[in-house]
């Protein structure tokens, strides 16, 4: 009740606005951080994943920059589609990406625990197979290949894999599938990738990977295979790199 | 010294020396020979002769200010290859490529031809334009400067990209339709200086009027018995953006973005950083400022706001009243204050005075009361940043709720930020934050 006076008493004050009842605001505080800059992404990517009523919103701490900042570039202009991500990006200059990029790259923030192990162990062997073999004759790399050994990524452009809730990544896989999310985007080998995959092998893949615990130290892996470089067109991606 | 570098600087130095003339095109010359940006034209290549490299530059810089780049790019597309899609009650325009690519470009124009499309509205082959080109506006151009465009959009790289149709609806397309709407609303005509005002006035007129092409925005746009109708010509007047729900605040009122009261230096910071102390870019303008006006030179920024601030004020467009206090708004205005509390105060303050330059301030903020509420709601469903620009790299930004509060919510916080602090204005419905989402691009 108190409050809803004092709210009163401060509504009928402004309407008067009269200087004589003037009430003293308290001072906002706007720290010339990028912490603050960035609250504009942090409100969806906090530090746990996090699940809105349109939409999965992922962890981005220490994602690689190289990813990170194409994925940003991405999203503004239009190679990859999700509208509230275009419409925040839309008039950012590329240095300023880039900047963003850098600051969620080196932010430190815990992992959430790996989710319960949901698949029968036929579905285990399929999704241990391509982790760590891949399937030659479909053209399929092991995972492990490209997104390090440790599944925690490449410098700079490749993501890692653990750590990710399996709806997302099982959302991921469609997207690359049907080109809807990721249109015209440069790097296009996990289109071809996903596009190889039966729904029950992405879906095998997703579930083995949510159940991983994510390893202590979480550095990623450097360099990529001279035939996956050319596959997903690390050149044109190292071109917008200082 | 190489010749060609010194001929820049003599010209520089002449262009800002030289005193204003008032009989309008010369002055309107020399300030824009003034503002090519010299570094770009001396890393031309020696083999150009030094003229024409300094028309090219000239040309980049007055293509800047009449954000040429802005339509003819698509999202993430080549720079003014086209093929960007511009949705209007008429129907979708789809830009053309003006790289000098010989066949899907205009690289077999003339400067006759394009100074006939700027000034006449005409297509090469003598079609009448469609207004969606702004040459309503551009006709205001001059000559040289038409040239010094021209000049510099064949000196871009060829890019050979065929852009689909435009699908303009029935009976808008019909020729004839065109001619008339043109016979009665186009009047062609080269910007002509009132001697009673400055030189500087007159630059900012010469700017807002033709290449800034503000009114194509800050001007309603009807289509009225099967024309485009623009009353009474420049006013400025505001309006909604066709196909892009947002509405472009009247330049002509203090109730909306009229600049009367402001000084000239934030109407200036505001348009080239995109932040000032008591407004924030956002939306459509914030794109203007990115691509064009964060460009101008300190002297054509200033004679725009200078022009800008003297517009006389416009008759106040009809308004939902102030909603009565009964107990029932009361009610809702403090369902309103404590979401404001909880998700605006952190940054827009206890008593919405915000952080001038870095979070704008709510209270006697015209955007936040200005009717339709269409701009406010978006920024609150969307967030959004104002543009990078020299001035200000690294923008502080609006968090997106679009995800985080039901529409009744943004209604309810959005009705007490628009009547708490001295705010008067009416309520936001459900129904409008709703609507609020058509056309969003």
């Amino acid at each position: 009740m108190t409050r809803l006076f004092v709210a009163a008493l401060i509504y009928v004050a402004g309407l008067a606005s009269a200087p004589g009842v003037a009430i003293a605001a308290n001072s906002v505080d706007a720290p010339d951080t990028m912490a603050e800059r960035m609250k504009p992404c942090t409100i969806c990517h906090g530090r746990d994943e996090k699940t809105g009523r349109d939409a999965y919103y992922p962890r981005i701490a220490g994602k690689p920059e190289g990813y990170l900042f194409n994925q940003l570039r991405n999203f503004r202009d239009g190679r990859r589609y999700y509208r509230p991500m275009a419409l925040l990006l839309e008039n950012l200059s590329d240095q300023y990406l880039r900047d963003m990029a850098h600051y969620f790259s080196t932010l430190k923030q815990p992992y959430p625990p790996p989710e319960p192990m949901a698949s029968t162990p036929e579905e285990i062997k399929l999704a241990r197979k391509l982790i760590d073999v891949g399937d030659a004759a479909r053209k399929i790399p092991p995972c492990r290949e490209c997104h390090g050994r440790e599944l925690m990524g490449t410098q700079p452009f490749i993501p890692g894999l653990l750590g990710l809730p399996r709806a997302y990544m099982i959302a991921q896989f469609g997207a690359w599938r049907s080109g809807g999310l990721m249109r015209r985007q440069s790097m296009d080998c996990m289109s071809e990738i996903a596009k190889e995959l039966t729904v029950k092998e992405a879906n095998a893949v997703a579930a083995w990977l949510a159940a991983q615990p994510v390893p202590a130290h979480t550095g990623s892996g450097v360099g990529l295979s001279a035939e996956m470089s050319r596959r997903c067109n690390i050149a044109q991606l190292e071109e917008a790199l200082p | 010294m190489k010749p060609s570098l010194f001929i820049v600087v003599s010209f520089l130095l002449t262009g800002l020396g030289v005193p204003p003339d008032l009989s309008s095109a010369p002055a309107v010359q020399e300030k824009a020979v003034s503002a090519a940006p010299a570094p770009q034209t001396g890393a031309k290549p020696v083999a150009k002769a030094a003229g024409a490299g300094l028309l090219e530059a000239r040309g980049a810089y007055l293509a800047r200010a009449g954000n040429c780049m802005g339509c003819h790019t698509a999202q993430g597309g080549r720079p003014y290859a086209g093929g960007r899609s511009l949705s209007t009650p008429f129907g979708t325009f789809v830009t053309p490529n003006i790289t000098p690519d010989k066949t899907t470009g205009i690289g077999r124009w003339s400067a006759d031809d394009f100074w006939k499309a700027m000034h006449e509205g005409k297509s090469r082959d003598g079609r009448p334009l469609y207004p969606a080109f702004p040459y309503t506006e551009y006709t205001k151009v001059t000559r040289q400067d038409s040239d010094a465009i021209f000049s510099h959009l064949q000196a871009l790289p060829p890019v050979t990209q065929n852009n689909p149709p435009s699908r303009i609806k029935a009976p808008y397309n019909l020729q004839p339709l065109l001619s008339l709407w043109r016979t009665v609303y186009f009047k062609p005509g080269v910007y002509q200086a009132e001697p009673a005002k400055s030189a500087e006035w007159n630059r900012g007129a010469y700017l807002v009027q033709g290449l800034g092409h503000c009114s194509a925005c800050h001007e309603e746009r009807n289509p009225l018995t099967g024309t485009w109708s623009i009353e009474g010509g420049e006013t400025l007047e505001g309006g909604q953006i066709m196909g892009s729900n947002w509405y472009a605040p009247a330049l002509t009122s203090s109730l909306e973005a009229g600049l009367t009261e402001w000084p000239v230096e934030e109407i200036v910071q505001l348009l080239t950083t995109g932040v000032s102390p008591r407004a924030t870019t956002s939306g459509p303008m914030a794109e203007v400022v990115r691509h064009s006006l964060q460009h101008l030179t300190k002297e054509d920024a200033r004679a725009m706001a200078v022009y800008l601030k003297s517009l006389p004020e416009s008759k106040p467009r009809p308004k939902a009243n102030a909603p009565a206090l009964t107990e029932q708004v009361r009610g809702w205005l403090q369902q309103g204050a404590d979401i404001y509390k909880q998700h605006c105060q952190d940054c827009h303050g206890d008593l919405g005075q915000g952080v001038p330059g870095i979070y704008p301030p709510l209270a006697g903020n015209r955007s936040v009361t200005m009717t339709p509420p269409v701009n406010v709601i978006r920024s609150v469903l969307n967030g959004g940043y104002p543009p990078s620009t020299a001035g200000n790299q690294r923008p502080y930004g609006m968090p997106p709720f679009a995800q985080v509060l039901h529409d009744g919510e943004v209604a309810l916080v959005l009705s007490y930020v628009r009547n708490a602090w001295g705010n008067r204005a009416s309520l936001v419905t459900t129904a409008q934050v709703d609507r609020s989402r058509e056309g969003m691009h």
